[in-house]
């Protein structure tokens, strides 16, 4: 039995926790309009985290940056990263999916071509960059910006938390209240209506891709500012983790996936800390058995789009 | 002029390349048609692809670079082939079963302590001689196998001379050992423990992390609040990578020491300047730097052929390699003949003088430390008298 060290797991987990968030948008979002895990959205994010990689070496990043110029730094890695993963997202949307959903096949064989498309794209990555992990250039000094109840909290922490929480307020927003974000909502109600009345489902699947390879993108360029390490597997354990938030909060649920992310974050970092670290995933799915044995569709219920429209 | 030294290294290239192909084709019919009189394979078994495959790649560089060195007018027998374990324990039995299969005469490796724990008994059942260039875990030798051995001292003596290192030349007072669960991190970490504890120097945090994972904050914030001077770390180069990074970003001063595992360049590629300082022991010699006229050679030899220095186990792959070929120069052709002979063996490496035990254990208690200087690794030499640049 360790302590808790209440305030800095607190800080770690939300931390965590709000990348969890960011990339489970992508698998809620998804599965909210096509009913379809996509499993390759791991690899969505690792697109993200190796563009980012490539922005940093490719300006040679050798010192770091400050100012005006640490800004501009990483508004270019957010757009840049954010760009590589929503253009991996249609990609994989429209070589793995669309010709599937054409001939009309089974959910499980856009799962198979999923889990296909995840491996295709680590071994690409694998081959092209090497299978050992790679470290970003140090680009800016983390100081600490405050305190609370005795832990220091970092801008890299503050950075990536509230970044990861403008982008999902952004995207509610988006879906929510502008027209193309109805027709995902009206997708995800009920696809035939939604045809009849004049909305183009290719076009509202493309774009539900789009937004969440975004999404993983900004969530790719915060985790390389708080870890600065990137692998062509990288993906994979966040990916489990994040679908395990979607899930958590109610997959297809935007604002679960919020909750479910800070929630997991913050349960895998105090469990982390009381029982040891080699106890952080047992303590996670425990959290998220316990929850779909009472609630089997999530904190805040699957179909808050068909509530909500 | 020009064109004939071009026609007559064309020639030679078509020599060598038809002399390889009837090596093989030799070797193959060999091992093929009567089994028992001894293959024609040197193998070696260890990660060449994989998260920590630069171990394994420099093992096999040093013994590619003694067999290219080889002078034998039987060489064209032998071949030296690679089975990629890619550091995975399950990848290893099956690539032993390959190995066996395949009729080699003697194993290089296997490289880590996890693989040889699946991979050994299979090898010993087959009675086939295996020399590991850096496997280190302790039980490895209490399994009374007649046909193991390793070139490098085991983590007993790892373990308490990292503690010894910690306590009598950084002056630890308060030490936070960490390790990553594997065989070998744990028989690392547990030995250093105990000998702390036997010193009387405080151990907090005593903890372990997830080498796959990537958000060590918990450890981070258990090391922060316990505040010790220096940080054991037990495990390889990518986990360590990622803790000291994370560690110096939360502003946790202190000295980052670790062992062999960690003992790779790519820790400074991969955590950038938080890796300057870190303090790695071994009971490999980097042999670079040497005053020994055969370190040298070896030194210059290597350089030119991969356009890089000799990095950890590189002299320890190239010594194992001139002990089987020495072997075989002598006559010893079987795998039984080879094993008779490493047992009376006494040999001036590159390394270190290497003479084996009877349980395949080298001879003597050795242990050498390296420090990641601005990014580069810098070979301090014996523990005992190492003396660190920048004091971490």
């Amino acid at each position: 039995m360790h302590s808790l060290n209440f305030w800095p797991s607190t800080v770690d987990g939300l931390t965590l926790g709000a990348i969890y968030a960011l990339i489970a948008l992508g698998y809620t979002l998804v599965y909210g309009v096509l009913r379809l895990i996509n499993f390759a959205h791991s690899e969505v994010f690792m697109v993200g985290t190796f563009a980012m990689l490539f922005t940093l070496n490719g300006l040679g990043i050798n010192k770091q940056e400050t100012g005006i110029a640490l800004v501009g730094l990483l508004l270019l890695s957010l757009v840049v990263s954010a760009a590589a993963s929503g253009a991996t997202a249609v990609i994989v949307e429209f070589v793995a999916y669309r010709p599937l959903r054409k001939h009309g096949s089974s959910k499980l064989a856009a799962l198979i071509s999923a889990i296909g498309a995840s491996f295709f794209l680590q071994e690409v990555f694998a081959l092209r960059y090497g299978r050992d992990q790679r470290g970003f250039p140090d680009m800016m000094s983390d100081p600490t910006l405050f305190t609370i109840g005795g832990s220091e909290v970092n801008l890299s922490k503050v950075l990536v938390f509230f970044g990861a929480i403008i982008m999902m307020v952004l995207l509610d927003l988006f879906v929510n209240g502008s027209r193309l974000g109805r027709g995902i909502r009206a997708t995800a109600q009920d696809p035939e209506t939604a045809v009849l009345m004049g909305v183009n489902i290719d076009r509202v699947i493309m774009l539900t891709f789009l937004v969440g390879g975004l999404m993983a993108g900004a969530g790719a360029m915060l985790f390389g500012i708080r870890f600065g390490i990137t692998q062509y597997n990288v993906g994979f354990l966040l990916g489990i983790k994040a679908f395990t938030a979607a899930v958590l909060g109610g997959i297809g649920n935007i604002r679960g996936a919020l909750l479910g992310g800070l929630l997991l974050g913050l349960v895998e970092s105090y469990g982390a800390s009381v029982l040891g670290s080699e106890w952080k995933d047992v303590v996670s799915f425990v959290l998220l058995i316990l929850v779909l044995m009472f609630r089997p569709t999530g904190l805040l219920g699957e179909r808050l789009m068909r509530a909500r429209a | 002029m020009t064109r004939s030294r071009v026609m007559r290294s064309m020639g030679v290239i078509g020599l060598v390349a038809a002399m390889s192909v009837l090596g093989v084709a030799c070797g193959n019919s060999k091992s093929g048609g009567n089994g028992g009189s001894g293959g024609s394979t040197i193998a070696f078994m260890g990660a060449g692809t994989g998260p920590d495959a630069q171990l394994g790649i420099n093992i096999s560089n040093g013994a590619q670079l003694a067999f290219n060195q080889w002078t034998s007018k039987d060489k064209k027998k032998y071949t030296f082939t690679k089975y990629d374990t890619q550091g995975d324990p399950t990848q290893a039995s099956s690539q032993a079963k390959k190995v066996v299969q395949d009729k080699a005469l003697v194993v290089i490796g296997p490289a880590f302590s996890g693989e040889s724990k699946t991979a050994d008994p299979i090898l010993e059942k087959a009675k086939i001689p295996s020399i590991s260039a850096s496997a280190t875990a302790v039980s490895l030798a209490h399994q009374g196998f007649k046909y193991w051995h390793r070139i490098l001292s085991n983590d007993d003596v790892q373990g308490p001379g990292d503690a010894d290192f910690m306590v009598k030349t950084l002056g630890a007072k308060k030490v936070a050992v960490i390790d990553d669960q594997s065989e070998y991190g744990k028989g690392l970490g547990d030995a250093v423990r105990g000998q702390l504890k036997k010193d009387n120097v405080t151990v907090s945090p005593s903890g372990t992390l997830d080498p796959k994972g990537t958000d060590y904050s918990t450890t981070v914030n258990q090391i922060k609040a316990a505040n010790p001077d220096t940080i054991f770390f037990a495990g390889y180069y990518s986990a360590a990578a990622k803790l000291v990074k994370q560690l110096r970003k939360a502003g946790v001063k202190g000295h980052f020491v670790s062992g062999d595992g960690s003992q790779d360049e790519k820790l400074a590629t991969q955590a950038g300047t938080a890796a300057n300082g870190a303090l790695l022991s071994c009971t490999c010699s980097l042999a670079v730097g040497s005053s020994d006229p055969a370190a040298q050679k070896f030194e210059a030899a290597y350089k030119a052929a991969y356009h890089t220095e000799p990095s950890t186990y590189s002299a320890e792959g190239f010594d194992t390699m001139n002990i089987i070929l020495q072997a075989i120069d002598k006559g010893n052709t079987t795998s039984a003949k080879i094993n008779e002979y490493l047992k009376t063996l006494d040999y001036k490496g590159v390394s270190k003088p290497i003479k084996f035990t009877d349980t395949g254990e080298l001879a003597g208690n050795l242990l050498f430390f390296t420090e990641i200087v601005n990014g580069k690794l810098k070979f301090l030499g014996d523990a005992k008298s190492s003396k660190p640049v920048n004091g971490g």
